[in-house]
């Protein structure tokens, strides 16, 4: 499936393993955290990246001390109304220092891809068919930010705009 | 629109320059006319089959837009109740232009309108825009308009001034990038006084705004976990005292652990009053602090000079020095016995001198709760401008507030408002009831809710027996989602589908002020010309039993429900 970086596909060197597929000798592969677990000395011993797969009920708390191994952390939407991924990211980013990509599949629509960003995601996989400018224009659509997250640190929370004199009188 | 409706005023500044709004700077503006467009362009995609409903909805939800029984249904966001004299006449000429020529106020200080159209609403989102509005987390499942106390900044016993918070909780959360899309709707109430007035322990956080009398430091005592609906609880007290630098850190602790831990298996079980009963309110707020202590608190501290700068915003209006009592207004009261009444019911004390604050019914005899119409809305914004800085407040209770009205003005004020239709002397009495859409409108009625409250206004449309009857709630919700606020109603009535039929069920007891409570079911319910009976029998009742200087929720307090109940169904 097309990973877009910044609203526009790339060229993906990750394959996603299901957990029945053999782990290939070589290249990137993500796996789920169940099979991380149980061959993580298998992973580890390759030469390539490992990345882990979390599903939406599964908190970052779970790979916390493993992310010093892994290169990517995949989020999963089920539904695009399950949020609980947007505070995974973040706590990812903000609790516990990491600095891999991290990247959400799933069930996501445009109108979130902001916010994703936001709080630390890096790329989403989206359907061959959901391809389409609405991604790159989601990012540009809303240009302020109200309150603190990642990325925009400078200037972003809004609040301290009112420091600058700019109020209206 | 022009103001072509404000009478020429003392000088030459626009009539609601002093109305205690936040108005918009550049940035905001950017930020909410980009907004507008993105969601013609959402609603451009929706028409064209570029997206499903199922991921519409919940964008149309964000930006307030809600599908309804016959209609779409535009809920409006009016930040902590506040609007100014410009503003009302903007809602004014949406209704009338969009809609069917009026709105409905609703019960989290928001005003509605129940029919425009699907590709209009970009364009009433950009006229609302226009005088710094939106309708923006109105609905879905993401942090509510903040709500709080009617009568901030103008009443007696207030200790701190909660609007400047508010705002400052509305900004934070405006598309959180974190949590909009939470389990279920989150809805937060702050208040500054002792006496609360924003019923915030029915809320999913209350906050309560205290000052330190020895150190002078402003904060909140943090409540957590209330909510009606079908399963009501009041709220669990997180912490005491949360100074104001660190409430937003604090609450983004809440939202977290709420965010990962919240169900999402069934959506009556997902509001945050399930998680923190599920789990034990000792243990949900462990994790709330664990997640506090860890949080990179710097970030989310609150300058205090940022909070000056939005103090600005509701600078206390030019008041003036007045007798603290006016001759004309006595007089007034001596000379028309109708005006004295709506005084006794519809005043509450001003902490300035010489001043009041009048509350506006919505609640006309036989109307419809909380509904006003173009020509009301014009009304109430002229005499603002006349009579209280071009401002007026919405309440929870689907009531209007005009917070500065020197004494003198007051009887012209409400022959004024009287000739429009807004001059009912029945604030906070028997005929002020907040019922909910029910069967009219809401798709999920068991029950009418509105032609009830009407009934029972009409039955006690004598308003000398309603002033005798003094202080009673009545709140009516159509179904179990308590919509109408029935749980805590000092009457709350509940309606019930019983084999295709309606019927209504009596609560006894609830309050959403101070003492908080939720009522009880008093027994079987009745039907639907039973219940107006019912009630007059529960009124009976409390007139009975009532000691002098009581009121219904005293009387009730003091004698328990039996003699209620007796009444009620030993009837032969
Ligand atoms: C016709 C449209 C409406 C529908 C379909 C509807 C639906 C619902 C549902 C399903 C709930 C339960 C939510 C839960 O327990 O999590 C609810 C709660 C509520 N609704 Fe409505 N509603 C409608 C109109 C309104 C209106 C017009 C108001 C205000 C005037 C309102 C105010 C509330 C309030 C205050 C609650 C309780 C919130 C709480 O649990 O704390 N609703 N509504
Ligand atoms: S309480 Fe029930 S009937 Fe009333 S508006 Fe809510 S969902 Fe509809």
């Amino acid at each position: 499936m097309p990973v877009l970086d910044r609203g526009l596909p790339i060229d993906d060197r990750w394959t996603d393993l299901a957990d029945d597929q053999d782990i290939p000798a070589e290249g990137a592969v993500i796996v789920s955290l169940e099979r991380w677990r149980t061959e993580r000395d298998a992973l580890t011993a390759r030469r390539d990246a490992v990345g882990v797969r979390l599903k939406s009920n599964q908190l970052a708390t779970e790979i916390a001390d493993d992310l010093g191994s892994l290169s990517l952390v995949a989020l999963e939407f089920p539904k695009f109304r399950d949020g609980r991924a947007f505070s995974a990211a973040r706590e990812l980013r903000e609790r516990f220092d990491y600095k891999g990509e991290i990247r959400a599949f799933g069930h996501i629509i445009p109108d979130q891809y902001l916010f994703l960003t936001r709080v630390g995601v890096d790329t989403v996989v989206v359907p061959a068919d959901r391809v389409g400018p609405a991604w790159a224009h989601a990012l540009k659509e809303i240009s302020v930010a109200f309150q603190p997250a990642l990325g925009r640190e400078e200037g972003v929370s809004l609040l301290r705009r009112h420091l600058k004199g700019t109020v209206p009188a | 629109m022009p103001d072509t409706h404000s009478p020429a005023l003392r000088s030459n500044q626009p009539a609601d320059a002093h109305a205690a709004v936040y108005r918009y700077d550049e940035f905001d503006k950017t930020f909410i006319f980009e907004r507008v467009e993105q969601f013609r362009a959402q609603v451009e995609r929706r028409i064209k089959g570029e997206i499903t409903e199922e991921e519409f909805k919940p964008i149309r939800l964000m930006n307030g837009l809600y599908l309804q029984l016959h209609a779409y249904m535009l809920r409006v966001a009016v930040p902590y109740g506040m609007l100014s004299s410009t503003q009302v006449r903007r809602l004014a000429r949406i209704a009338r232009v969009y809609d069917k020529g009026y709105g409905h106020f609703t019960t989290r200080q928001n005003i509605q309108f129940n029919w425009p159209k699907l590709e209009d609403v970009p364009t009433i989102l950009r006229e609302l825009a226009e005088v710094d509005m939106h309708a923006i987390q109105t609905s879905g499942n993401c942090i509510r308009n903040v709500t709080t106390d009617q009568f901030c900044g103008a009443a007696a016993d207030e200790l701190v001034d909660p609007r400047v918070y508010a705002e400052i909780l509305r900004q934070w959360s405006t598309m959180h990038p974190e949590f909009t899309y939470l389990p279920r709707k989150f809805k937060i109430a702050i208040t500054g006084s002792p006496n609360d007035r924003a019923a915030v322990q029915v809320h999913d956080i209350g906050l309560i705004a205290k000052k330190d009398e020895t150190t002078g430091r402003v904060g909140f005592t943090v409540y957590v976990g209330g909510g009606q609906g079908r399963t009501p609880y009041l709220a669990v007290k997180a912490r005491d005292f949360v100074p104001v630098e660190e409430i937003i850190g604090y609450l983004e602790a809440i939202l977290r652990v709420y965010n990962q831990l919240g169900r999402r298996d069934n959506i009556y079980k997902a509001r945050i009053k399930i998680t923190v009963n599920e789990m034990g309110a000792d243990k949900f707020i462990g994790l709330i602090e664990e997640e506090y202590a860890r949080l990179r608190r710097q970030k989310f501290h609150v300058d205090p000079a940022i909070v000056d700068a939005i103090q600005t915003h509701f600078a206390p209006p030019p008041w003036v020095e007045l007798p603290a009592i006016s001759d004309s207004f006595e007089a007034a009261k001596a000379a028309d016995p109708a005006f004295a009444r709506w005084t006794r019911s519809n005043l509450t004390e001003h902490k300035t001198r010489g001043y009041a604050i009048a509350t506006i019914s919505l609640k006309p005899i036989g109307g419809i709760p909380g509904d006003a119409e173009a020509d009301q809305l014009e009304t109430v914004a002229d005499l603002a401008d006349l009579y209280s800085f071009g401002e007026v407040r919405v309440t929870h209770e689907q009531n209007l507030v005009l917070a500065h009205v020197r004494q003198d003005d007051l009887y012209a004020l409400w022959k004024a408002l009287d000739a429009a239709g807004l001059g009912t002397a029945n604030a906070g009495l028997i005929s002020d009831i907040i019922a909910c859409p029910g069967l009219d409108y809401c798709a999920l009625a068991n029950t009418r809710a509105i032609p009830v409250a009407q009934r029972i206004a009409e039955r006690f449309a004598d308003l000398d027996r309603q002033h005798d009857l003094g202080e009673l709630k009545i709140k009516i919700s159509g179904c179990i989602n308590a919509c109408g606020h029935h749980h805590v109603g000092h009457i709350g009535i509940l309606g019930v589908d019983k084999k295709g039929e309606e019927f209504f069920q009596i609560l006894l007891g609830g309050d959403a002020g101070t003492n908080a409570a939720l009522g009880e079911i008093v027994g079987p319910g009745f039907d639907y010309d039973g219940i107006i009976d019912a009630v007059e029998t529960v009124v009976n009742t409390f007139v009975k039993l009532r000691q002098p200087g009581e009121i219904f929720i005293q009387t009730l307090a003091r004698t328990g429900h039996a003699p209620f109940k007796e009444a009620l169904y030993a009837r032969a």
